[in-house]
């Protein structure tokens, strides 16, 4: 199939992508790396009447550390952030999350940003940030608001995002001491959505976030962590588990349990044991 | 200020090292663009969903699906189909090797996996068999079982480094 | 049987030489269907069924027809005014029944995606703008989709006229199963399903239909293996005589039998290029590929196996019941896929005593029909996932167990209990080498050594027949007008190359690259100096083409004959120029030399100048053949079946449901091998495709009959990060069917690497009692059947 008629718009600048969103309202949909909403047209099941284009904008560019954070511009690309020296630095769980997205040629295009304004239940980035207490910053014409990934993701293709606002950044706070993180997701080819994935980062205080993914209509920071058995006792009471085409809700509830079992005990600090 | 969408538009890329301009429809996919109106069918489109890998080009030094792209989002880019890579000696190995070590069958993903391997071969010149595997997997092939394709780049690469 | 034949170097045939055309592709130099692009050239887009089963109340066409750069819109009754309908039977099949079907669904449309209306436009994405502007109404009628629905009599029926939806039924009986059964000393029992496939040519179907209104000529360029079957559709459907229809299949990307049945589509296409007088391009998208391309392998299968206590195998019981979708696919029929299942059960043993029964039941799904090793991988999961069975209970050894049953090398030929004549297999010999090039007795020390640690390996191994080289007896005898004979003809150059044009045609697999190696073989040139012309229904002669495995042993032999009577021209007026008799002379590397001594007498050169351009110095009354023709039928056996076995080596992760492909390893017999580097990779890619069923692929419907896996993300086709490297070996019995000792081996790998994983994965999974008898290996399906889910 091919896309449904629609216009295209490529605005110079944020303040002109705030101008495009208020003058085409519901009809204008933000294109970034397009990598899923590009398959989604082309199934003539995202039909926009107007595409505005945000690929380009500078304002959207750019890895930095920021009072305290790393804030990496929406449009960063998922290749972008793996060959970064701060990501690398400071965020290792992305450059093992990353190389899990789908391919090279997808990875080369598809962005930060656009994974959570998409907010695929299975994406890995959604939860990445979740477990990395990440705050995604909103703009807008009217100016900018920090939004906690906990308030963001609010479901399948559901997030907090307000009409007339744009996904500029995220901001991803660094603890004074060093993280550990671990990521795994357990899926049938190399590229493909998860059955089943997790996240956890943890510091040397004790405290830490175990995000599962691909297994309800969000990312899921499970209570917990770093205790495996409270961990697998919240999966069990407090986790709402939601089917995809391949794995029914019993397989998704088993596989988070494996995958609390692996990551929490794989990385439970000695000193802790 | 009234903003204007357009529903076609100009656009200019540099492809295979030649400037190229027309003005497509802004629906027109970069796929659609190069194989209708440039005439570059080594570009083949086996999904337009950005799933099998065999619309894969290189713009601006990396690579996508070109079917992911709207030929309008190339403006002013440098494209690279596997038509070109003229004088990259890579490229001519692996086209070398594909064809001796059969390793095509049909020939209609050949193209995007050439570009992947090519792509590989610059970021890593002595990939391993698991690392050639892992480069090529966002590519279908239907006829080879992949043994053959991987065979072919381990040696074009080895080639590549020897003394 | 011997190992294989060293050939002499020199030799064409048996030697491992890459293909011509892998160096076009490698250029960028393909030329598919789609890249073809004429003036005027039109676009077809379909409106299709969105239910399972629905009765077509209404098609407005009048708004899409109004949509700038729509040209045509048409519905199946106005199809139907210029193609006639077709019926999926022949008469080997009795009892098989399929009604008329329309390019276009008429009045009822039975499966979800059927094609119900046509808009020919300037461009593709203008003719879908103006598939949303048709108005359609449809009264959803209820749908049977289940296979146990289908087989039950009280369910909705599919087709008004019949009494059920029962498409054909076969019961088989040989030798003498209940007192088999009742005297053996274990029986093991398996209930399996397999789910459905479907094809996913990287290359979707595609046709571009041109029809002169002028001359009344249809010229068809179509990606399909089997252009002369097109060609003679096109004829009978359309009323255009023969001679004014050309087919001609360009390169053909991917075709694994999915690009040989007639679909509504290409039929719809052609109709539209007869109305509008302008060249109509077809190209399916993924979606509607998925949607209509056949599919493959929906089957239940309940069988058993009786044993005596050392393990010989006594008799099988099966039923296996398929669903085929609202149509018997035209022309070869759905009938052929549980045909050969259900006749190939235990054909590897000498098992005597067999009940089988096969049901062919129609539902409103996608239509299924033949497809790669067609049956085969059936056939072959549920009779050595029984012999594991029987192993296990007996406390034997699976290798062992199928040493002990295996039709021994010098008993041919040899008829199998369903009555299968077999000629020249090697069993035993393919049994003894694969275990010695996997190393087995070390793979099971291995495998003990690491479920000690906790880690599930499992070894799992397949014995299998392929039915290749098929004769009249399949198609032919039960009224379809599918060749079964094929052609070559081989033309002199005047600078002593040659051109040869044959009726066997090209899918990437090496056709073309055979072909010049056996014309150059008998033709005493280098391959080098042959061209090849393949799939244009004008400029070649009539054939069968590929399919079945029948391109080598049958289409290569024509070309031998061809060259061979080529060669005996040249030599006769070599000899007459040289006063020489033609039995003293050979050609050898281009010249013609004397046979005794290799004396060059005159380069092929020279006598392809003297013959074309100064005939006038031969003697009178000479008038040289320089263009001549070789057909070959295969006579005697009904096929030339090849053999062969193959062992999967994995590893489960008992947690996930995960396998992992640690190693695959084929031993197997085609005969004389051609071009061993084309004989491996068809072996691979065969491999890779029965793994792909077995571990990947399934076509997923909600109970209401909707597709749900539409895209390549949801549906899972092998790639190359889990695919593992395939050793293989061969042993060479050139058969006696075969004037050139060949047999078909592109099936080979699809019929068995399936079974052999699915043992595999048994065979580890073992510590746990956990026994999987459903495809494919989904890790919910593992840990379903460890009860961990």
């Amino acid at each position: 199939m091919r896309a449904a008629p629609f216009a295209y718009l490529r605005p110079d600048s944020l303040e002109e992508a705030f101008e495009a969103l208020a003058q085409f309202g519901d009809e204008a949909q933000l294109l970034a790396g397009g990598q899923s909403l590009m398959p989604a047209m082309a199934l003539r099941m995202a039909r926009p009447g107007v595409l505005v284009d945000i690929s380009r904008l500078a304002a959207l560019r750019g890895i930095a550390l920021e009072e305290g954070a790393l804030v990496l511009g929406a449009g960063t690309t998922y290749a972008e952030a793996l060959r970064a020296p701060l990501v690398a630095t400071h965020t290792p769980l992305l450059v093992e999350a990353i190389p899990h997205i789908a391919h090279e040629a997808v990875r080369s295009r598809g962005t930060l940003g656009g994974s959570l304004a998409n907010a695929d239940p299975a994406s890995e980035m959604p939860a990445c940030m979740l477990a990395l207490g990440a705050q995604v910053v909103l703009r807008s014409a009217e100016g900018e608001r920090a939004v906690s990934m906990e308030e963001f993701a609010l479901g399948t293709y559901t997030t907090a995002i307000e009409p007339g606002e744009i996904l500029a950044a995220i901001r991803i706070p660094l603890p004074e001491s060093p993280r550990r993180s671990r990521f795994r997701e357990i899926a049938r080819r190399s590229g493909d959505y998860a059955m089943a994935g997790a996240a956890l980062v943890s510091d040397e205080a004790g405290e830490a976030r175990f995000v599962l993914f691909a297994v309800s209509d969000r990312p899921i920071l499970v209570p917990g962590a770093p205790d495996v058995d409270a961990v697998l006792a919240a999966i069990d009471a407090e986790v709402e588990f939601f089917p995809d085409n391949h794995v029914g809700i019993s397989t998704k509830r088993h596989l988070a349990g494996v995958l609390a079992r692996d990551l929490l005990s794989r990385s439970a600090p000695k000193e802790a044991a | 200020m009234t903003l204007n969408a357009r529903t076609d538009m100009a656009v200019s890329l540099t492809v295979n090292g030649r400037r190229t301009a027309g003005f497509v429809p802004v629906r027109q996919t970069l796929a659609g663009y190069l194989r209708e109106e440039l005439g570059l069918t080594a570009v083949h489109l086996g999904c337009e969903q950005g799933s099998c890998g065999a619309c894969t080009v290189r713009v601006d030094g990396e690579v996508m699906r070109s079917c992911l792209v709207l030929a309008v989002q190339a403006e002013g880019c440098v494209v690279e189909t596997p038509e070109g890579f003229s004088g990259d000696p890579a490229m001519d190995r692996l086209r070398e090797r594909f064809a001796t070590r059969n390793a095509l069958q049909c020939g209609f993903c050949t193209g995007g996996m050439l570009v992947a391997a090519c792509d590989l071969l610059a970021r890593e010149p002595r990939p391993s068999r698991h690392a050639i595997r892992e480069a090529i997997s966002g590519h279908v092939c239907r006829c080879t079982g992949y043994e053959a394709i991987v065979d072919a780049i381990e040696s074009a690469a080895l080639a590549e480094t020897a003394p | 049987m011997n190992d294989m034949t060293q050939v002499p170097a020199d030799r064409p045939i048996g030697r491992a030489m890459p293909r011509a055309a892998a160096r076009r592709h490698a250029a960028g130099r393909g030329r598919f269907v789609d890249d073809i692009a004429p003036a005027g050239c039109l676009h077809i887009a379909f409106l299709r069924s969105p239910h399972a089963h629905a009765r077509i109340l209404s098609v407005d066409l009048s708004a899409a027809l109004d949509l700038p750069g729509v040209v045509d819109a048409f519905d199946g009754p106005a199809c139907a005014e210029l193609c006639k309908p077709w019926i999926g039977t022949l008469d080997h099949f009795p009892g098989l029944r399929s009604p008329e079907q329309h390019a276009l669904a008429v009045d009822v449309a039975r499966w979800s995606g059927e094609p119900v209306a046509a808009v020919v436009a300037t461009s593709r994405a203008i003719a879908e703008d103006a598939l949303d502007l048709i108005e359609a109404e449809f009264e959803e009628l209820p749908a049977v989709t289940d296979i146990e629905a289908a087989l039950d009599p009280d369910s909705a029926r599919i087709h008004a006229d019949y009494d059920s939806n029962l498409a054909f039924r076969l019961d088989l009986t040989a030798g003498e199963p209940d007192a088999a059964f009742a005297g053996a000393a274990a029986i093991v029992e398996r209930s399996f399903r397999f789910n459905r496939q479907t094809g996913v040519t990287l290359e979707p179907r595609s046709l571009l239909a041109d029809f002169q209104p002028g001359t009344g000529e249809l010229t068809v360029h179509h990606s399909t293996q089997t252009p002369y079957q097109m060609h003679d559709v096109y004829s009978r459907h359309f009323g255009i005589p023969e001679e004014r229809v050309r087919v001609v299949a360009p390169d053909v990307g991917g075709s694994f039998g999915l690009k040989l049945h007639v679909y509504g589509e290409e039929m719809a296409a052609v109709a539209a290029s007869i109305r509008t007088g302008r060249p109509v391009k077809f190209v399916a998208d993924r979606y509607e590929s998925f949607l209509t391309d056949i599919h493959l392998r929906d089957h239940r299968v309940h069988a058993r196996m009786g044993v005596a206590a050392d393990g010989e195998i006594l008799a099988m019981e099966v039923d296996d019941a398929t669903g085929i979708g609202p149509f018997s696919v035209y022309p070869r029929t759905s009938a052929v896929e549980g045909n050969q299942a259900i006749r190939l059960m235990g054909a590897p043993y000498r098992m005597q005593s067999y009940k089988g029964r096969l049901s062919v039941l129609f539902q409103n799904k996608a239509p299924t029909c033949q497809y790669r090793a067609v049956g085969h991988p059936i056939a072959c999961m549920a009779t050595e996932a029984l012999v594991d069975a029987a192993a296990g209970a007996l406390g034997l050894d699976p290798l062992d167990i199928r040493r002990r049953n295996v039709v021994p090398d010098d008993a041919y030929p040899y008829r199998t209990a369903n009555g299968y004549m077999l000629e020249g297999l090697s069993h035993h010999a393919c049994l003894e080498k694969l275990s010695a090039l996997m190393d087995y007795d070390a793979l099971r020390r291995d495998q003990a050594e690491a479920r000690a640690r906790g880690v599930h390996r499992g070894i799992g191994l397949a014995v299998f027949v392929e039915i290749t080289n098929p004769g009249p007896a399949f198609y032919g005898v039960g009224g379809a007008r599918i060749s079964a004979q094929d052609g070559c003809t081989v033309k002199l150059e005047p600078s002593g190359g040659f051109s040869i044009a044959i009726s066997i045609t090209e899918q990437g697999q090496g056709t073309e690259a055979i072909s010049a190696q056996i014309a150059a073989d008998r033709l005493g040139v280098s391959p080098e100096r042959i061209s090849v012309v393949s799939g244009d229904t004008r400029t070649t002669p009539y054939g069968g083409a590929t399919w079945a495995s029948r391109g080598a042993g049958i289409g290569g032999v024509a070309v031998m004959k061809a060259a061979e009577a080529m060669r005996a021209n040249l030599l006769g007026l070599a000899g007459t120029i040289l006063q020489a008799s033609p039995e003293s002379l050979d050609i050898r590397e281009g010249t013609i030399v004397d046979a005794q001594t290799g004396t060059e007498r005159m380069s092929l050169a020279e006598l392809g100048r003297i013959l074309y351009f100064r005939p006038d110095t031969l003697p009178p009354g000479t008038h040289p053949l320089l263009t001549v023709s070789g057909h070959h039928v295969p006579q005697g056996y009904p096929f030339a079946f090849t053999n062969g076995i193959q062992a999967s080596h994995v590893e489960v992760d008992p947690d996930t449901g995960l396998v992992e492909l640690l190693g695959h390893w084929v031993v197997e017999d085609c005969g004389t091998i051609i071009n061993p580097l084309l004989v491996d990779e068809q072996i691979r890619g065969g491999v890779v495709h029965g793994l792909g069923g077995a571990l990947f692929e399934e076509c997923n419907y909600s109970p209401e009959g909707q597709l749900l896996s539409t895209t390549l993300a949801d549906y899972l086709v092998p790639l190359a990060s889990e695919m593992p490297d395939i050793k293989i070996a061969h042993v060479a019995t050139p058969t006696k069917t075969s004037p050139l000792g060949a047999k078909g081996v592109g099936e080979a790998g699809t019929a068995a690497s399936g079974a052999a994983l699915l043992n595999a994965v048994n065979d580890a999974l073992s510590p746990f009692g956990a026994v999987l008898a459903e495809t494919p290996l989904t890790p919910e399906r593992v840990l379903r059947a460890l009860g961990k889910v």
